[in-house]
């Protein structure tokens, strides 16, 4: 398998504050890769790099096997969806379509012809004259994409193009997107801060802070096997403990909690025994009233609130100490008697525990 | 409702009140004289005989000819210098040097257009500054004269009417969205091509505008073809004036008032038709 992009050891500085630091990864050839963190955290930049807007302080990035370092973006094989489209509102939509093909000179008749499949492609056919004001949020979007799409790109940029669309759209081309990828098979970098956006649509997600790559992995990796703190705080919920190794048992360990729990649980690479560390677990790990109670850590909370979501519905709890905790509440009626105030049994099994070192 | 209806009319007064007594009024006067003229008799009456003096004695419409044809050649360069300035401004230079440049270009309308164009005749007659720096250099021998020819009315024209191109496109071009430039730019177009299908299409309104500006007040301008121009560059405001003051024929120069401000209406009309464009769009 070739890759489409590789970026070697990649750093952008602006005056005295480091964007990029040292950033390096491969993107197979057909595959969607996302670059998911915070506001601030230099992905916009990296795009941007890759785009040819900006030149990285130091590190090569080759498209396709050829450095493009120095090359502008108009001679690139690399096209960008802006966050906010950026359609040329003096033109219309086939305008809009064909201003790539334009520019590199292509006839008349090849121009329209591969405007109208393209337009056919993103399910917008017989658009081409429609004004871009005319056009909802959904397919504007879908008119940005084409629009690069038309020059057949080795890799396709998209920076948020879906943060200013509102929710149920937003679920609706998500899906769109993915599949729009699987069926013509353009390598797509996507770039985002809406964790569920990147695990959704991605093959593989690199989580991003402060300038370096935390993560790179699968979605069900990242949410699975975090590496790092940040990376288990950042995909998905997760509840918090911060406590202490009390003794090493193969690759687990048992940590006492701040609040006096005594858990079991897998540690991350680290910690001798006495170390202080971060244990989180995901809500959903948690099960309320286990009838197997064989080699789970137990213990009691009261319920707080009940926060109902549909499938996704959670309980607030507190333990004794007040430490909040969220906990997954199936929806299959078992525990529709549960009512705030409710003393409650929770057990979780040692596997889906992590332990970090912990931060300070 | 009465009340707020004196209100209105109370504010509303001044305003009417203006503009029937110092624009209307003398309009209309002059618009009765330039139909009245002497008959062979010497006696008053309607005539239609100083619109015709226009169109059949070529000295006359000649000089509109050549006034119109140096205010559209100073329009077009007015655009040109302009743009790359206002681009400058509004997208390359940092938001606290806009502000200082902007002020710099207003800074030579503080002073009235007389006193400027008196400083470039400072500067450019034959014992001006700049022949004398250019002697000094010994870049020529002799010093030359750069006043009194079209070229200098033209280039003073330019610099009277670059403020009034510049602002509307400043103000233009700070509403293009910088990302419409990028995508542009990553779609595979070259400056030439940014410049030609985004920039310019973007700026039409305001280059409309700025345009039509120029363009009137080049070609109703007196002081600088006057001062700078040659003695055989007539201005056609120097027309208007010559029947006033020197002629004495009010009614000859009033027709020439009229016809001046019939004709340069009809040519922004007929420049607004064939860019595709409509006044109202312009104006909001």
């Amino acid at each position: 398998m070739t890759n489409d992009l590789s970026v070697r050891n990649v750093v952008k500085r602006f005056a005295d504050f480091t964007a990029v630091n040292d950033v390096s990864f491969d993107v197979p050839s057909g595959s969607f890769f996302s670059i998911l963190g915070p506001s601030g955290c230099g992905k916009t930049t990296l795009l941007r790099m890759i785009a040819g807007f900006d030149s990285p302080t130091s590190g090569d990035i080759d498209i396709r096997g050829a450095s493009v370092i120095g090359v502008p973006p108009n001679r690139r094989p690399v096209n960008l969806v802006f966050q906010h489209l950026a359609l040329f509102p003096m033109m219309n939509v086939a305008e809009n379509v064909a201003f790539g093909l334009r520019r590199r000179g292509a006839s008349g008749n090849e121009i329209s012809r591969k405007t109208a499949a393209i337009l056919d492609r993103v399910g917008l056919p017989g658009y081409g004259r429609k004004r871009i004001d005319q056009l909802s949020g959904g397919q504007k979007q879908r008119v940005a994409i084409a629009r690069c799409l038309v020059l057949d790109p080795s890799v396709l940029l998209l920076d948020e193009p879906l943060g200013a669309l509102d929710l149920k759209l937003r679920e609706q081309m998500k899906l769109e997107l993915k599949k729009l990828q699987a069926k013509i098979g353009t390598t797509f970098i996507y770039i985002t801060h809406d964790q569920s956006e990147a695990l959704v649509m991605s093959d593989r997600v690199a989580v991003m802070h402060d300038g370096r790559f935390e993560q790179v992995g699968a979605p069900q990796e990242l949410y699975g096997r975090p590496a790092t703190p940040f990376v288990a705080r950042f995909v998905g919920d997760n509840n918090k403990w911060r406590g202490r190794i009390t003794q090493r048992v193969g690759d687990d360990v048992l940590v006492a909690t701040d609040e006096g729990f005594s858990f079991r649980a897998r540690a991350q690479g680290c910690c001798g025994d006495g170390s202080v560390v971060d244990l989180f677990l995901r809500p959903e790990a948690m099960r309320i009233e286990p009838r197997e109670t064989d080699g789970l850590n137990l213990f009691d909370v009261t319920v707080k609130s009940i926060l109902f979501d549909g499938a996704n519905s959670r309980l607030l709890t507190v333990t004794r100490e007040d430490h909040e905790l969220l906990v997954t509440l199936p929806q299959n009626r078992r525990f529709d008697h549960i009512e705030p105030g409710n003393d409650i049994r929770v057990g979780w099994h040692p596997e889906s525990g992590i332990c970090f070192e912990a931060e300070s | 409702m009465p009340r707020s209806r004196l209100v209105f009319w109370l504010f509303f007064a001044p305003v009417l009140l203006w503009l029937l007594l110092l624009i209307v009024l003398p309009h209309l006067d002059l618009l009765t004289m330039s139909f009245r003229g002497e008959n062979d008799y010497g006696e008053m009456g309607w005539t239609l005989q100083n619109y015709r003096n226009f169109f059949t004695e070529p000295v006359y419409w000649l000089t509109f000819v050549r006034t119109a044809l140096y205010a559209l050649i100073t329009t077009f360069i007015t655009f040109l210098l302009a743009m790359p300035v206002a681009f400058y401004i509004s997208k390359l230079a940092r938001s606290r040097v806009r502000g200082a440049l902007m002020i710099l270009l207003l800074l030579p309308f503080w002073v009235s257009e007389l006193v400027r164009v008196y400083g470039w005749m400072i500067l450019l007659r034959e014992s001006g500054v700049l022949n004398f720096v250019m002697l000094k250099l010994g870049l020529i021998d002799k010093p030359v004269e750069m006043l009194y020819n079209d070229a200098a009315m033209i280039m003073g024209l330019v610099y009277t009417s670059m403020l009034f191109m510049i602002v509307p496109l400043v103000s233009v071009m700070e509403s293009l969205d910088d990302s419409l430039i990028e995508a542009a730019h990553d779609l595979g177009a070259g400056k030439i091509a940014i410049w030609r299908t985004i920039i310019l299409p973007h700026c039409k309104p305001g280059i409309t505008s700025g345009a039509i500006v120029v363009f009137m007040l080049a070609l109703g301008n007196y002081l600088t073809p006057n001062l700078m121009g040659g003695k055989n560059s007539l201005w056609f405001t120097e027309q208007i004036y010559n029947q006033f003051i020197a002629s004495f024929n009010w009614n000859q120069g009033s027709a020439f008032g009229f016809l001046l401000l019939a004709l340069s209406s009809l040519i922004i009309w007929a420049g607004l038709k064939l860019t595709g464009q409509r006044l109202g769009e312009v104006a909001s």
